[in-house]
């Protein structure tokens, strides 16, 4: 039942594509995953694309926003990509604001958002 | 006599078993992809603040038809310590578990009704409804 989330590097860049629902262990073996990952590799940047995701909580949105600044810490820079309308309403009802984070509509649009903020 | 089903919540995996009841039952009432992400992430925090606060508890979703008028409940329910002050807990950015879960008002802003009983020492039951409109 605890699936590991796959991370992939292309050049600089970790992507990482969630694929189904987070549960809370899943969640925090992705945070440990991800930061080995950034050490491993010397990656400067990681896309999180959340497209096929439909609900997002307050410990998930914590995770999230915690391993965003844990990879800052590491001197990597991160993107959230493909938040649905129907998490990003829910998330601000909920009073949950991640702020300071970069986000993109989409994959394409995140690699690119993160190559200018790379090369900046 | 409403249909009701629910997941008695001890574990961590019992958060994940109560959040897919409640978007079935969500999808079954005819609710939309937003409304069903409400209710989810509603389910989701209150389970949560069971297993949290009360260690065990349960979840328990009825469907609603009130002349004509359908909509979803959640009742989470636990035989825990109570909350000590509702008033207070019902304020933003009021938390004693240093910032897991975003409390019960974000739950109350997704929701449409939504009502506390709780009693030092007995336990805690909030029955929160989301309305079909």
């Amino acid at each position: 039942m605890n699936m590991r989330i796959p991370i992939l590097k292309l050049n600089d860049i970790l992507i990482v594509s969630l694929q189904w629902e987070l549960d809370d262990q899943t969640a925090i073996q992705f945070q440990e995953d991800l930061l080995k990952k950034l050490h491993d590799t010397s990656a400067k940047g990681v896309v999180i694309d959340l497209t096929p995701i439909d609900f997002i909580d307050s410990f998930i949105a914590k995770v999230l926003g915690d391993v965003i600044s844990m990879s800052g810490l590491m001197g990597a820079k991160v993107v959230i990509t493909g938040i649905q309308p129907a998490v990003a309403i829910t998330l601000i009802e909920l009073g949950i604001r991640l702020e300071n984070v970069m986000t993109a509509l989409d994959l394409e649009n995140g690699m690119d958002k993160l190559q200018q903020e790379l090369e900046a | 006599m409403a249909y009701r089903s629910s997941v008695d919540i001890h574990t961590e995996w019992d958060i994940v078993a109560a959040r897919q009841l409640g978007r079935n039952e969500a999808k079954k009432v005819g609710f939309g992809t937003v409304d069903q992400a409400r209710i989810t992430t509603a389910i989701s925090e209150l389970a949560r603040n069971i297993y949290l606060y009360a260690g065990a508890g349960k979840i328990e979703i009825e469907r609603l038809n009130e002349g004509g008028l359908f909509g979803i409940a959640i009742i989470a329910s636990d035989e825990g310590p109570g909350i000590p002050d509702v008033r207070k807990v019902m304020e933003d950015g009021y938390s004693t578990s240093g910032g897991l879960g975003a409390g019960m008002p974000g739950v109350k802003r997704l929701m449409d009704d939504f009502r506390v009983d709780t009693e030092r020492g007995k336990g805690t039951k909030i029955t929160a409804i989301k309305w079909l409109r």
